[in-house]
């Protein structure tokens, strides 16, 4: 089936595209693109005043599936992921059990294709049961699909393990995704280190417990000249460190959540478990580190680490409950108020949600090339929204963001060709 | 329900709230108070282990007529699994007037005030506050010095894990008093001088002493250390237990206080413990006054 994108903003920072024009789309790939160059007609959408650019691909996230079916299922994760304007997500694979052999991986590829509402790439454990004590199936999870590799949740805390994963990995070649976090630096701390746990009474996460961690990383990826991808950077020495790395040609790369940039440690709404997740929500200064971090390239990519949790379980000691908050639908409006207020381009923060993912981690999509995957995001930087936890698409509702005033929002996610309206837009207009 | 139904915390309570607490403690402390909570219910809730203060609130609750239901973490559905939130709405369909909590996990009572339509009292929670203590202690200065204003107030011990170190900065530096928090570098981060332009930090116990008009003395909690703090006991002892010779740098009527329980010939020696200057015991009997005040405060009948 063909489907024409009239008259939207295309926008591809990967070919440094910004025109108004049209895409023309043939069945799972993109025909062709250029200003005005399809009629009105059938599989017509008017994108007037909207923003297209390749699909949004989300590095971090956990479906939950299977094992924690109560708090997301890969239909409901990738149906929220898909009305927040992302056309792919990683899933990290701390489920129960832990996706750490080749039938692990091959499962969700299948849920995926038969429930997911977009493309789901797994990422496989680094070590059997994430435990830190064997090396997983890597060969095998690779040849079934797996894109990445990562104990996410839990660091590895062995050096030796992780250099040999990197080592190991380097042949596919994967990246190795790295929860970066001393154990023993962080041990049953519940927020960030400083003044504001201090007074709450509340054991702290020091900033030193990821930076050492990232530190040790980059030196063991730099000797075996391996693929070290940092999740979800949280503080500036981090971005020092990366940034230093880089410089010297390391091969690492790295990504920031949407919540480390838009909020700190005081933002936290004392003992609500909606701000608690780990990394913690960090200092000021870390903060206005990742945005200069993420509009320098320092920070490859927008991931969200969508943490889905039951109600119950936030409703507890904050000391108690889990680590992790949902974060795809509100990606795309958070990182539009830093474009807003000027402090990162448009080009960077498309580059960040979708070009720059596919481009680290070797996946299809991020460009609107003649000839690409059909994946795309068509969004309204406009649209005014209050964020309604209770509205989300996820099965859970633990956002810090509740009842934000928001602006930009998805309209059309489109995954190898099929467009699937917001559902949350009452009154999308309908394809002609 | 706001900060002002309950009380669960010295950082949000207004001045003149404070100011009504201590004023109604030295009116109980006059006369005997009547029996204006005849007829309603208190809950205390005891997530940790807890002797006087327990039994302070079950005091304090019973000379103003109130019933009291207890229930502790151990030989309850607590022990069974059972959530906070859970349990608390079971105790609260059983007509309860008012709840105090203590929990080892800081926030506690704020979860709980946030969901149940009765006064919640923070008995003591985690590292957090442990406000009617604060309060008994300010009550008890003031049965022996005219004002808190200007008071040099040493307060020597583990201050990283206390409760009592926290409300008792906010009341007192807020009263005006200059607050010397005193003990090894590992159990007074520096992050505690921001606390305000009268505290001050000081890892040598001696120049922590000097000159002070009262010295609070705490306990090592050894409960909530999981990890070394200090090489030993006997270390500590050695560099901070506050002993008879170095309370000479203080004011030689120093008041000499401790919130309890004593390890004696650790923290405090036992002679220092047992000296005229100590008020320890009376910081017991005070602790009564400022709990009925509290509670009449939260559940009396309103003016």
């Amino acid at each position: 089936m063909n489907l024409i994108l009239k008259n939207g903003r295309l926008f591809d920072p990967s070919r440094g595209l910004d025109q108004i024009g049209d895409v023309v789309l043939q069945d799972d790939r993109i025909r062709g693109l250029g200003p005005d160059i399809a009629a009105a007609g059938p599989g017509v959408v008017d994108c007037t005043g909207l923003i297209v650019t390749p699909g949004f691909i989300d590095l971090h996230v956990h479906l939950r599936e299977p094992g924690f079916e109560y708090k997301e299922t890969i239909e409901t994760g990738t149906r929220a992921a898909a009305a927040g304007g992302f056309t792919a997500v990683c899933a990290m694979p701390n489920t129960q059990p832990v996706n750490d052999n080749a039938g692990g991986t091959a499962f969700l590829l299948l849920r995926a294709r038969e429930f997911g509402h977009a493309r789901l790439y797994p990422i496989g454990a680094i070590t059997e049961g994430s435990r830190g004590e064997r090396l997983a199936a890597l060969g095998a999870m690779r040849q079934a699909g797996a894109v990445g590799f990562s104990d996410d949740g839990r660091p590895v805390m062995n050096a030796q393990m992780l250099r040999r994963a990197l080592e190991y990995s380097s042949m596919f070649p994967v990246p190795v995704i790295e929860h970066a976090e001393d154990l023993h630096l962080s041990a049953g701390g519940s927020m960030h280190a400083g003044p504001r746990a201090l007074q709450l009474g509340l054991r702290g996460i020091s900033s030193t417990s990821e930076a050492a961690m990232v530190a040790r990383d980059l030196l063991l990826a730099e000797e075996v000249g391996g693929h070290i991808h940092i999740a979800h950077l949280s503080t500036a020495a981090s971005v020092r460190l990366v940034r230093e790395a880089k410089s010297r040609g390391v091969l690492v790369t790295c990504e920031v959540t949407p919540h480390h940039f838009t909020l700190c440690d005081e933002d936290l709404v004392p003992y609500d478990a909606n701000f608690k997740m780990n990394p913690p929500l960090r200092g000021a200064a870390d903060r206005e580190a990742l945005i200069a971090g993420l509009a320098d390239g320092t920070i490859d990519a927008i991931a969200t680490d969508h943490a889905p949790h039951a109600a119950h379980e936030k409703l507890q000691e904050f000391d108690k409950a889990p680590f992790g908050i949902i974060g795809l639908e509100t990606a795309l409006p958070l990182s539009l108020r830093l474009v807003t207020e000027g402090r990162l381009s448009l080009a960077r923060m498309v580059d960040a949600l979708t070009c720059a993912p596919a481009r680290i981690f070797h996946l299809p999509g991020g460009s609107l090339a003649p000839g690409a995957l059909a994946d795309l995001t068509v969004f309204d930087p406009a649209a005014e929204w209050t964020c309604d936890p209770a509205l989300s698409l996820s099965k859970s509702r633990n956002t810090p963001f509740a009842g934000w005033q928001l602006t930009g929002r998805p309209v059309y996610t489109i995954v190898g060709g099929r467009l699937i309206p917001n559902p949350a837009l009452a009154a999308t207009p309908p394809v002609s | 329900m706001n900060h002002a139904d309950h009380l669960l915390g010295i950082e949000h309570l207004a001045l003149p709230r404070l100011q009504h607490l201590l004023d109604q403690a030295a009116v109980f402390q006059r006369k005997p108070p009547e029996r204006v909570l005849s007829g309603k219910r208190l809950l205390l809730l005891f997530y940790e282990s807890s002797t006087r203060t327990r039994t302070s609130f079950e005091v304090a609750a019973r000379r103003l007529g109130a019933e009291t239901v207890n229930v502790s973490a151990v030989a309850s559905s607590i022990d069974k699994g059972e959530s906070l939130l859970d349990t608390v709405y079971t105790l609260r369909a059983m007509t309860i007037d008012g709840i105090v909590v203590r929990h080892a996990s800081s926030g506690a009572p704020n979860l709980v005030a946030d969901h149940v339509d009765v006064p919640v009292i923070n008995a003591g929670d985690g590292m957090h506050e442990h406000p009617t203590q604060a309060l008994l202690d300010a009550f008890t200065i003031l049965r022996h010095r005219p004002s808190i204003a200007g008071l040099r107030v040493a307060i020597v011990g583990d201050i990283l894990h206390s409760r009592v170190a926290r409300s008792n900065l906010l009341l007192l530096s807020r009263l005006g008093a200059e607050v010397r928090l005193c003990g090894p570098r590992t159990l007074l981060p520096r992050e505690f001088a921001a606390y305000g332009a009268n505290v001050s930090l000081s890892y040598d116990v001696e120049e922590a002493l000097g000159g002070a008009d009262v010295v609070m003395v705490l306990r090592i909690q050894m409960e909530r250390m999981r990890e070394s703090f200090f090489p030993s006991e006997a270390e500590y002892v050695a560099r901070y237990s506050v002993t008879r010779e170095r309370l000479r740098a203080a004011q030689p009527d120093a008041l000499v206080m401790h919130p309890g329980p004593i390890i004696r010939g650790v923290e405090i020696s036992a002679d220092v413990a047992d000296s005229p200057q100590s008020v320890i015991r009376e910081q017991v009997e005070n602790g009564v006054l400022i709990r009925m005040a509290v509670l009449q405060e939260l559940l009396g009948p309103r003016l």
